[in-house]
């Protein structure tokens, strides 16, 4: 790891920090969200950001930062006014990282949406499911697609057939309707997590098929390479040598594909649950946020709704650089001279 | 010949099928190896020699059945190698083992070179944790490596220690007899002798016995006791050194030794230019195999195969000439 870092270019160290930084926010979100991403403040529909304002030395004591109260003007125009009065900000106060002194006071970094609740605590909340839900489904689809293209192309003959024949009818569902199909099934009563398992499980099922083709082309390939005969020569079983060498011949391919495939499941995702199939109001994902933003009105009026936009924007990002350079890293013959 | 060799290879062939076209006839398979016996006694070299598709290396491998043998049989100490199962085979393994053409590419890049050494003895589950590293490291120190080679990668290395990181790997089990697949020709002539003479210590140190395939006949000189000249699938001429390379019989062999270049100018040489190309290993002449080729064929070479017979000297000859071939000068 330590290596990594010092190979790794400035974009892959950017990344790294950054996803870590959504990481770390999502796995400790209780602490990291100020409010439960349920709880709507009805008074406050669609509340701008607040600025955060550095106040001067000498009242510290009461805390170092603090934000205007404001008070609604114009309920139809959602137009809110800053008053004179300060809300101040304290940190590591009632189990969470930034909130308000006073208890009964609310804070709004990132706006409201339109119930009122606190834009910031749903994102944190969301970026649980969104950046989880790649992951996950990368791992289950990349297990599957390796596991199943490596004994396909190193097993041949009839089995090979069969196996290829299948990916190919699934590849040639079109996959959303696909995925819409499946996810009807899916009833709406059933709790988020719950949800959120079987949306992994449907991106998973259509995802493996693809790269189980690529990867036994590339073990096609792969074990005629001699390094593989003389791993049969030294008397490796069958499993072995396909676990030992032509296995991770395919790792370069897969770890650069995988990085592109997140994405992929963080937008699947979110179709899914804008589509009111996936993840459900109240809970919260950056897919289901985004959604809000659909209308071209609230968009040009509340520009925080593209938030969850710019999160799955800079992941996905983050994830390419990171990709290229593990894949750069991983190569052998690069290694030691950057 | 009174004690039975250690590894008998009899009538061994290799039918390589072609693929046929979607409605079309069944075409003739590629027979590289077509009806090759022989033996090697321990302690022996055997060399083969032959020009590039002649079937050298499929005999290599089909010996060890890294490549499945169409049909014949092959006996180590008296065991049916090809009757063994899966299972057994693995074990059997132990006792043979091959020494690749390229080293660039039978060694796994993703692998540090203890890893690659070290595998075999994992495989077989001969040595672990600290011994496996001290075995490692010996072997790294009898074919001449430093010992820090070991947590290096393959392409750390020229083409020449990288051969000796597949010696090692080859040696790791104790094997009996090596089978070194032209070990020396993708490799610099100065970095050859290295090899050969590193081949030939191991071979006295550890009694091993060498099948030796190889084109280069001054390297074959040197290293070999015995050699089979081999042409489309068969043996033509397989003797002792001294007899093969004193005074050839078949004329193919004639025209091979007369193609090793000598390093004399002031030598005269007659050169035979076979004219053509090897003919197709899936329709092979019939009759002799080298009657296409050939300089002195007589009309009977054209319809009736010679069988190869041994001549007064104990060789075998494929060749319907009862003496030595005579031709150029």
């Amino acid at each position: 790891m330590t290596d990594f870092w010092i190979s790794a270019g400035w974009p892959a160290r950017v990344s790294l920090a950054l996803l870590a930084a959504f990481a770390l926010a999502a796995l400790f979100a209780p602490v990291a969200a100020p409010y439960d991403p349920a709880a709507q403040n009805r008074r406050h529909p669609h509340h701008p950001p607040m600025r955060v304002h550095l106040a001067p030395p000498g009242e510290w004591s009461e805390g170092p930062l603090y934000v205007h109260k404001t008070k609604l003007a114009d309920i139809r125009k959602r137009r809110y006014e800053e008053t004179e009065e300060r809300i101040r900000l304290s940190f590591f106060k009632r189990g969470k990282v930034l909130t308000t002194a006073d208890p009964d006071a609310r804070l709004f970094l990132l706006g409201t949406d339109a119930l009122g609740r606190d834009f910031f605590s749903r994102l944190v909340y969301g970026g649980r499911i969104s950046l989880s839900i790649g992951l996950v489904g990368v791992a289950i689809s990349y297990t599957l697609g390796i596991l199943i293209g490596a004994f396909s192309g190193y097993v041949g003959g009839r089995t090979d057939f069969v196996i290829m024949r299948a990916t190919e009818i699934l590849m040639s569902l079109p996959t959303f309707y696909f995925l819409l199909a499946l996810a009807v099934i899916i009833p709406a009563t059933l709790p988020s997590s719950l949800t959120y398992l079987l949306i992994v499980a449907i991106l998973s099922f259509i995802g493996w098929a693809g790269l189980a083709r690529i990867v036994r082309g590339l073990v096609l390939s792969e074990r005629e390479r001699e390094y593989v005969l003389a791993a049969r020569a030294m008397g490796a079983s069958g499993a072995r040598v396909l676990v030992r060498h032509v296995v991770p011949s395919t790792f370069n391919y897969a770890v650069v594909s995988a990085t592109l495939s997140i994405p992929g499941y963080i937008l699947g995702e979110s179709a899914l649950s804008f589509l009111g199939l996936g993840i459900k109001d109240p809970d919260s994902s950056w897919g289901l946020l985004l959604a809000e933003a659909q209308n071209v009105e609230y968009l040009l009026r509340f520009q925080w709704l593209l938030i969850p936009g710019l999160l799955i924007f800079l992941t996905v990002m983050a994830f390419n650089f990171l990709g290229d350079a593990l894949r750069d890293h991983m190569d052998p013959k690069r290694r030691g001279k950057d | 010949m009174t004690d039975p060799p250690l590894l008998a290879v009899e009538n061994l062939t290799k039918h390589f099928p072609v693929e046929s076209g979607w409605w079309g006839r069944p075409r003739p398979p590629v027979r590289a190896v077509d009806g090759v016996s022989l033996h090697l006694d321990k302690g022996e070299v055997l060399a083969i020699a032959g020009e590039s598709g002649c079937g050298k290396s499929t005999l290599g491998r089909a010996v060890l059945r890294l490549i499945e043998p169409t049909s014949g049989a092959i006996r180590l100490d008296g065991t049916d190698v090809l009757a063994l199962s899966r299972q057994e085979l693995r074990k059997v393994r132990r006792r043979m083992q091959i020494v690749f053409q390229d080293p660039y590419a039978s060694l796994n890049p993703r692998m540090r070179v203890g890893g690659i050494v070290g595998e075999p003895l994992r495989i077989h589950n001969l040595a672990g944790g600290t011994a496996l590293r001290e075995k490692v490291a010996e072997l790294l120190e009898t074919v001449g490596l430093p010992a820090d080679a070991e947590s290096r990668y393959p392409h750390e290395f020229s083409g020449g220690q990288r051969q000796r990181i597949g010696v090692a790997r080859a040696l790791a089990v104790q094997p009996e007899i090596l089978i070194a697949d032209e070990p020396v020709s993708a490799l610099d002539v100065s970095v050859q002798a290295q090899i050969l003479n590193l081949l030939q210590d191991l071979k006295e140190k550890y009694d091993l016995s060498f099948i030796f395939i190889s084109h280069d006949l001054n390297v074959v000189r040197f290293f070999s006791d015995r050699i089979a000249i081999m042409y489309l699938g068969q043996f033509v001429e397989a003797g002792t050194n001294a007899q093969v390379f004193g005074l050839p019989h078949h004329p193919y062999t004639v025209a091979l030794l007369s193609a090793v270049p000598v390093p004399d100018p002031a030598r005269k040489r007659d050169r035979i230019l076979l004219p053509g190309d090897l003919p197709n290993p899936a329709a092979p002449p019939p009759g002799c195999r080298f009657h296409t080729r050939c300089p002195l064929r007589m009309p009977l070479c054209e319809s009736a195969v010679p069988a190869l017979t041994p001549r007064e000297d104990g060789r075998l000859v494929a060749c319907h000439l009862s003496g030595p071939a005579r031709m150029g000068g």
